[in-house]
Parts: structure tokens; sequence; C-alpha cells
């Protein structure tokens, strides 16, 4: 139907007050002056944004030549010529992300109950919010160089450095579901006469589960993909694997291990879904 | 829950029956010896004289680390600003590629479930699963050392992820608001941007903000490849072991980090 006729053939009259009167949605910010701040704020920073980054285009321009050349050295991906080293990796890989996970999970719980606000009184609460605070701050990559200077370079390092990252954000998300249970469970446990560990096991533990399971399938595999970058400040791993593959310009194997990356990556994220969807 | 009977005639109650017991008891020593096998692994690459001299090591670093030196941070209040123009020009410019993708991807919205969403989920997948400081490592290789490989690499990390959390939030849109917009006669683009895209609003802007913190983390070690920012004075000052230098950084990034997690926290808070 053209905009300008009716149904009925006659032409349609613009009517500044059935325009006005007419329904808009509602728009995301509903305080005017919060939402014009916002957008005037956006518009300032972008242009300051745009003129403070310095690009060096003519250097960029180049990249597309680049590329192709670079692209063309990762086609077809060699898995074969250096497959002992890329095993090697991707098994020291595989065990760290196992190792960390299960370091992080057993350490993180008793931060995540301290964490919790009706568990704990305020100094315990105050102190493990504080491990939180700092294990969620800082990039994992950072923890590693600080770890690789203490224990030296190789797998361990990485290792902790996972399992540290592990604690910050599995007990963060439990605390969050812990504070969030039902009380009145937790009471009908505790009016039985209950010790505390009892109290956790029965009233609480049932209530968190599911999400404690489905929260450890998801590190589980964050902690992989983490793992394959750790190598590049020697925590171990593939990333090293990696690392020294691009360093030799060896692209074709570079090619593998990401594709490599990418497919167990794919196969974490389906089993860690399917988990997830199993307990929830 | 299984009631056993047990040899006099008593029933007596049980959590599980006892196939299930066993089958738990299972998993969980499979999980231990799995745990134990890899820790295993680990420490035979591991030289532990140097572990065993941690503590020591430790306490010497954090010696040479304190005090910090304060009169650094003058150097690297550009470099800090880069790594935010770098988090969030790669957000935005990952928020006008995943969008597309996200509604391409979403089966309520794609237009060919056969062909378009699995290509789509692919390039969702790989680019998720590629950490950005593997997309710098490759980007400054063909672009150079600077900041445009930091932001193009957190734009393709990124992409990934807003199209990932959109398209899941575009599956979960209330199909009867889409109906009652499709029952007034409107066109797709109609639907999409009356019924669909109010519906998704909410969880976009959460979407992006939490992208746009991460990405501020993010930002601040990818100098350590050479694509720009704090992480480049970071590296630097590593190399040469000035410490005193890496705490200061150290409490930059700290703050800022902060700063950003509170930020997006309040807009996460005031649209969800």
């Amino acid at each position: 139907m053209s905009a300008s006729t009716l149904p009925s053939g006659e032409a349609r009259v613009f009517d500044p007050v059935a325009a006005a009167r007419a329904w808009r949605p509602p728009p995301l910010i509903e305080t005017p002056w919060l939402r014009y701040a916002v957008y005037l704020g956006a518009l300032a920073y972008a242009l300051l944004a745009f003129t403070t980054v310095e690009v060096n285009w003519t250097r960029a321009a180049e990249g597309v030549e680049r590329a192709a050349r670079f692209l063309s050295g990762f086609f077809p991906p060699d898995f074969v010529s250096k497959r002992q080293d890329i095993m090697e990796g991707l098994l020291e890989s595989l065990t760290m992300t196992v190792v960390s996970t299960g370091i992080g999970i057993i350490l993180s719980i008793p931060v995540a109950l301290g964490a919790s606000r009706n568990l704990a009184p305020l100094p315990v609460y105050l102190f493990c919010r504080g491990i939180i605070a700092i294990s969620r701050t800082f990039q994992e990559i950072i923890i590693a160089i600080v770890f690789v200077a203490m224990l030296g370079f190789g797998p361990l390092a990485g290792t902790l450095t996972l399992a540290f990252a592990t604690i910050g954000f599995m007990a963060k998300l439990i605390a969050e579901d812990i504070e969030d249970i039902q009380a009145s469970q937790a009471e009908a446990v505790r009016a039985t006469g209950s010790s505390w560990f009892q109290l956790l096991a029965w009233g609480i533990l049932p209530q968190v589960r599911p999400r404690l399971i489905g929260l450890s399938a998801y590190r589980l595999d964050i902690n992989f993909r983490e793992s394959a970058v750790l190598g590049l400040v020697g925590a171990g791993g593939i990333g090293d694997t990696l690392n020294t593959a691009f360093d030799r310009y060896e692209f074709d194997t570079a090619a593998a291990v990401l594709l490599i990356i990418i497919a167990i990556v794919l196969a974490c994220e389906y089993a860690s879904g399917f988990i997830r969807r199993k307990v929830q | 829950m299984a009631i056993l009977t047990r040899a006099d005639g008593v029933p007596e109650w049980r959590r599980r029956t006892p196939r299930a017991d066993l089958l738990v008891w299972a998993g969980w020593f499979g999980a231990v010896a799995l745990t134990l096998l890899c820790f295993q692994f680990i420490s035979d690459r591991t030289i532990w004289a140097f572990v065993w001299d941690a503590p020591t090591q430790g306490a010497d670093l954090i010696a040479r680390m304190f005090p910090p030196r304060w009169s650094y941070a003058s150097q690297l209040w550009k470099p800090l600003l880069d790594t935010i123009n770098m988090a969030t020009i790669g957000t935005a410019l990952a928020i006008v590629i995943g969008v597309p993708l996200a509604f391409l991807a979403a089966h309520n919205t794609t237009p060919s479930r056969a062909f378009v969403r699995p290509a789509v989920l692919f390039i969702i997948v790989a680019s998720r699963s590629i950490n950005s400081l593997i997309w710098a490592l490759i980007l400054v290789i063909i672009l150079g050392p600077g900041l445009l490989a930091g932001i193009l690499s957190i734009a393709l990390r990124s992409v990934g992820f807003i199209a990932k959390l959109l398209y899941e939030a575009i599956e979960e849109i209330d199909p009867t608001q889409v109906e009652a917009v499709t029952a007034t006669g409107a066109s797709r683009p109609q639907v999409l941007g009356w019924s669909i895209v109010p519906q998704i609003m909410p969880a976009f802007a959460g979407i992006s903000v939490f992208r746009w913190d991460i990405n501020i983390r993010e930002a601040t070690v990818l100098g350590l490849v050479g694509a720009g920012g704090i992480g480049m004075q970071m590296q630097a000052s590593i190399n040469v072991l000035a410490w005193p230098q890496v705490t200061m950084i150290f409490i930059l990034i700290l703050g800022t980090v902060l700063v950003s997690e509170w930020l997006s926290a309040r807009v996460r808070h005031a649209v969800i």
C-alpha cells in the first residue's frame, strides 16, 4: 500500500496533531537529561578517541598485501612435520586445564561460603570479597607473568595462574547463588538441630548444586581457552607451541595449532553446554 | 531416592539406590584419578628446585616492586588513554559487526536455517575460541605494531561474544509480541523494529557494556605482543626488570578496571 493513498483512494492529509499524538516506543533511558547527556558524552568521546588514536595508515595499507602472503602461508595447515611439539603442547594444555580447574574449584568453595553475606560474619565476608576482587581484576596473563617470575618457566606457573583465576570466577558466582537460596529450606534443616556442616550439606548444597556443576563445566571450557595463551609469557601449554611457530615463521604449523584450538574449544563448548542443560 | 528392605524386613530410607551410589563413587574416583594423573604430567615438567625457592623469589620480587615509582605515572597517561580507546573503539566495531550476525544466527530471525545459520555459528565460534592476544599476535604481523592491531583484535574476539549472547536473547523473546505486530500487517523490517528490537534492547545494552568492561582488562595486556596500550610499557619495564615501574602500571590497571567494573555494573543494574 502506498503511503500517500488510503485504500479508498483518498489522498492522505498530513495531520500534525495526529502525528504528535502517534504512539512511540519508550526510549531505553527514560530520564531525558540523562539520555541526552549519554548521547552527548558518547559523541564527545568518539571525537576525542578518533583524534588521539594514532594509526600508521601507510603501514596498515601495506598490511593488505602482507595479509595475502601471510594467509597463503597458512595454507595448507601442516599438522605433520611438528607433530611431536603440537602433541606435547596440547597434552600440556589439557593437563593444565584439568588440574587448575580441580584445584580452583576446591579452593573456591570455602571462599564462596565466606563471601556469602547470609553465611559469613562481616570480617570474613570482606576478606573473601577482597580475594575475589583481586583475582578478577588482573588478567590471567599478568598473573602468569608474576608466577613465572616466582616459579620459573613451565606448566606449573600456568596451572597456578588458571587456578587463581578460577577462584575469583567461581567464588563470585557461587556466592551470588548462595545469597539467593531459599532461606526457608536452610531454616528447616537448622530447626532439626543440625551442625553447620550438616546445614551446608543438606540445606545449601542441594540448592546450589546445579549451578556449581554448570559453572565448573563452563570454567573448564574457559581454562582451556586461556591455557592456549599463557604460553606467550612462558607459562606452558599449546600457546608455547603457537608462539614458537610464529617466531620461526612456520605459519602452516601455526594454522594447524589454531585449527586444533578451535576444534577443542568447539568440543568443550558443546560438552559444557550439554552438561549445563542436563543439570539445570 | 530409594527405600531398601533390610534382611529383617525393616524398610530403610536411602538417598540413592546402591547402583547410583556406585556410579557416583566411580565418577568421583575417575575425576580424582584423572586430576592426579594430569598433575603427575605437569610435575614431570617442573623444575621443583625453582618451586621450593619460590617463597624467597616471591619475597625478593615484592621487595623489588615496592615502593612503586610514582613519578613514572606521568609517562603512563597517554598509553592508558590508548588502552581505553582500544577497548571502546574495538567494542563499538564488534557491535557493528556482531549485531547483524546475531540476527542471522538466531533461529527465529535467520533468513536460512540450513545454510546461513551454520555458517554464522561457525564464525561466532571461531571468533570466540581464539583469544584476543592470539588475534593480536596475528594482526601485529600483518599490520605492524600499534593501536590498529589492538583495536581489530579486540573487535574480532568480541564479535563472537556479542553475537552469541545476543542471538540467545533473540531466541528467548516472547513470540506473542511478534505475532501481534505481524497481525497488524507489518512488513518484515517493521516486525523486526517494533517487536523484536524493543525486547532485546536491555539485553543488548547489558551485553555491550559487559563486553566493554572485559575488553578494558584485555586491552591492558595486548601490548605484550606489540598491539599498543599500556601493555607495551609493561613489557618494556619487565624486560629491563624495572619492577617499581611494573607496580605503578599494575596500580593504574587496578584503578581503571575497578572504575570500568563499577560503571558496567551500574549500567547493567539500570537496564536489567
